[in-house]
C-alpha cells in the first residue's frame, strides 16, 4: 500500500515540476481568472451594491472558465508523446494515475486561483463577511471541477478542436458546483447559515474524489486503443 | 509464454488482419514482418494489452490474459513509436522515474547502468529537449533495461538508430534471451540477432472489400 502512495505522490510531483516547467498553462488560467473578474467592474460601472451582489457569480464563473481553459492539455501532452502508453502500461491502477493527474493540475492552477481569489473578491466589492465562505467554497468546489474537468479531457483525447467539445461536455457537470457555491457565498454575505450549502458542496467532491477517476480511466483506456 | 489464438484486428471499420496465431516462448524471439500497415503495431498493441482483440484471445501461460490484466502488465515492457520522454526533464530524470515507477520504488542503481550501456552518461544531467532522435530512442530503449521484464515488445525499435545502437540492442536482446526473457520486435530492418521465428503478416492481410460495419 505504502508502494501504491508512494508511486502516486512520485507521479503527482512530477508533473507539478512538469506543469510549473511549462509554465504557460498554469499562468494562463490564473490571468484569465483576474482579467475577467477585473473586467466586470470596468463594464458594468462603479455602482457598489450592484456588484457586491454579484461579486459571487462573477467570481465563480471566471473560476470555472479558468479551470476549462487549463484542462484541454491535461492528458494531451501525455497523449501525444507516448507517456500516457507507458503509464497505462505501468504498475500503479490507472485510476490512480488519473487521480495523480488531476491533483498536480489542481495545485498549479486551483490553488493559486484560491489564494487569488479574497484579492479579486475585494476589487467586486464583496461583503466581509462573505470572505471566509469564498475560502471554503473554493476549497471544496475547485477539486471538484479539476475531476470533473479531467474526465472530459479524456474523452475528447485525440479529436480535433477538443476545446470546444470539452466546453459542451463539461459546463454541464459544474452546473451543481456553481450553484452550491454561489449560494453559500450569498448566504454567508445575507448573514445566513452557510452549512447546509457547503456540505452539498462537500457531497458533490466525495462524489467526484470518487466516480470521477474510475470514469476518466475509462476514458483513457479507449484513447490508447 | 505469450500467444495468440486467431486473432482479429479491427480498426476504423477496416480488418488488418485476421485468423492470426502465433507463440512466444522462453528464449524465443519473434520478429514481425509486413508491409507498411499490415499490423504490426496493432499486434504489439494487441499483445500489450492496449488494444483489444477484436476476435481470438491472448493467452499468456496458458491462461488469457484478460483473467489478470496486471499481471500481463507486469510482465512486459513496451517501446513503441513514441518515445514518452519528457522534454524539460533530465536524461537521468526521464529514466528513473520509470525505472522507479515499473517498481514500485525498488529500483535506482539500474539507471546508471543502463544509461552507461547506451552511451548516454555524458549526456545524463542534460535536458531531454537537447537530444537527437536517435538519443531520444537510446533512451527509451534504456527503459527495458531497467524494468528487468521478461516479454519486451519493439515496435520498429531500430529506427533514428545508428549501426553501432543497432548492435548494441541486437546483443541486449540475445542476452535477455539467454537469461529466458522473450522478445517480439517488429521491423523492417535486419537486426543482428540469429535464429529468431519470423512471422510475416502480410499472410494474414483481409481482403480490401472486406469491411465491416
Amino acid at each position: 500500500m505504502t508502494a501504491v502512495l508512494r508511486a502516486w505522490i512520485r507521479l503527482v510531483r512530477r508533473d507539478v515540476r512538469l506543469g510549473l516547467s511549462a509554465g504557460s498553462d498554469a499562468a494562463a488560467a490564473l490571468v484569465f481568472f483576474i482579467v475577467t473578474t477585473a473586467l466586470f467592474p470596468l463594464g458594468i460601472g462603479p455602482e457598489a451594491n450592484l456588484l457586491a451582489r454579484i461579486a459571487a457569480g462573477v467570481l465563480w464563473v471566471a473560476a470555472l472558465l479558468a479551470n476549462l481553459l487549463s484542462m484541454e492539455r491535461l492528458f494531451a501532452t501525455d497523449y501525444e508523446d507516448g507517456t500516457l502508453d507507458l503509464l497505462v502500461l505501468s504498475p500503479l491502477p490507472l485510476e490512480l494515475v488519473a487521480l495523480a493527474k488531476v491533483a498536480a493540475h489542481w495545485l498549479i492552477t486551483g490553488l493559486p486561483l484560491l489564494l487569488i481569489a479574497p484579492l479579486m473578491g475585494a476589487l467586486l466589492g464583496l461583503p466581509g463577511p462573505a470572505f471566509g465562505t469564498l475560502g471554503l467554497a473554493l476549497v471544496l468546489g475547485t477539486p471538484s471541477l479539476s475531476l470533473l474537468g479531467g474526465i472530459g479531457a479524456a474523452l475528447v483525447l485525440g479529436t480535433r478542436r477538443g476545446g470546444v467539445l470539452l466546453a459542451l461536455l463539461i459546463l454541464p457537470l459544474f452546473v451543481p458546483v456553481l450553484i452550491f457555491a454561489v449560494s453559500a457565498i450569498d448566504a454567508a454575505a445575507a448573514g445566513l447559515t452557510v452549512r447546509p450549502h457547503l456540505l452539498l458542496l462537500a457531497s458533490v467532491l466525495a462524489l467526484t474524489v470518487t466516480c470521477g477517476p474510475i470514469a476518466c480511466a475509462a476514458a483513457l483506456r479507449q484513447a490508447v486503443r | 509464454m505469450l500467444a495468440g489464438e486467431r486473432l482479429a484486428c479491427l480498426r476504423s471499420h477496416r480488418l488488418i488482419f485476421a485468423e492470426l496465431s502465433f507463440r512466444v516462448g522462453r528464449g524465443e524471439v519473434l520478429v514481425l514482418t509486413g508491409r507498411n500497415g499490415s499490423g504490426k503495431s496493432s499486434l504489439i498493441r494487441m499483445m500489450a494489452g492496449l488494444l483489444p482483440p477484436f476476435d481470438g484471445r491472448l493467452l499468456r501461460d496458458g491462461r488469457p490474459v484478460q483473467e489478470d490484466p496486471g499481471g500481463h502488465r507486469a510482465d512486459l515492457a513496451y517501446v513503441g513509436h513514441l518515445d514518452g520522454i519528457k522534454l524539460p526533464l533530465t536524461v537521468a530524470a526521464n529514466l528513473s522515474f520509470w525505472a522507479a515507477a515499473d517498481h514500485h520504488g525498488a529500483a535506482g542503481a539500474g539507471v546508471e547502468k543502463a544509461l552507461a550501456t547506451w552511451g548516454l552518461a555524458p549526456l545524463a544531467q542534460m535536458p531531454a529537449r537537447y537530444l537527437s532522435a536517435g538519443q531520444r530512442r537510446r533512451l527509451a530503449l534504456a527503459r527495458l533495461l531497467v524494468s528487468c521484464r521478461r516479454l519486451w515488445l519493439l515496435d520498429e525499435p531500430t529506427v533514428a538508430l545508428d549501426a553501432a545502437s543497432v548492435d548494441t540492442l541486437g546483443q541486449l536482446v540475445q542476452q535477455h534471451r539467454a537469461d529466458g526473457g522473450a522478445a517480439v520486435v517488429a521491423t523492417h530492418a535486419a537486426l543482428p540477432i540469429s535464429d529468431c521465428t519470423e512471422l510475416s503478416l502480410d499472410g494474414f492481410a483481409a481482403p480490401m472489400e472486406d469491411t465491416i460495419g
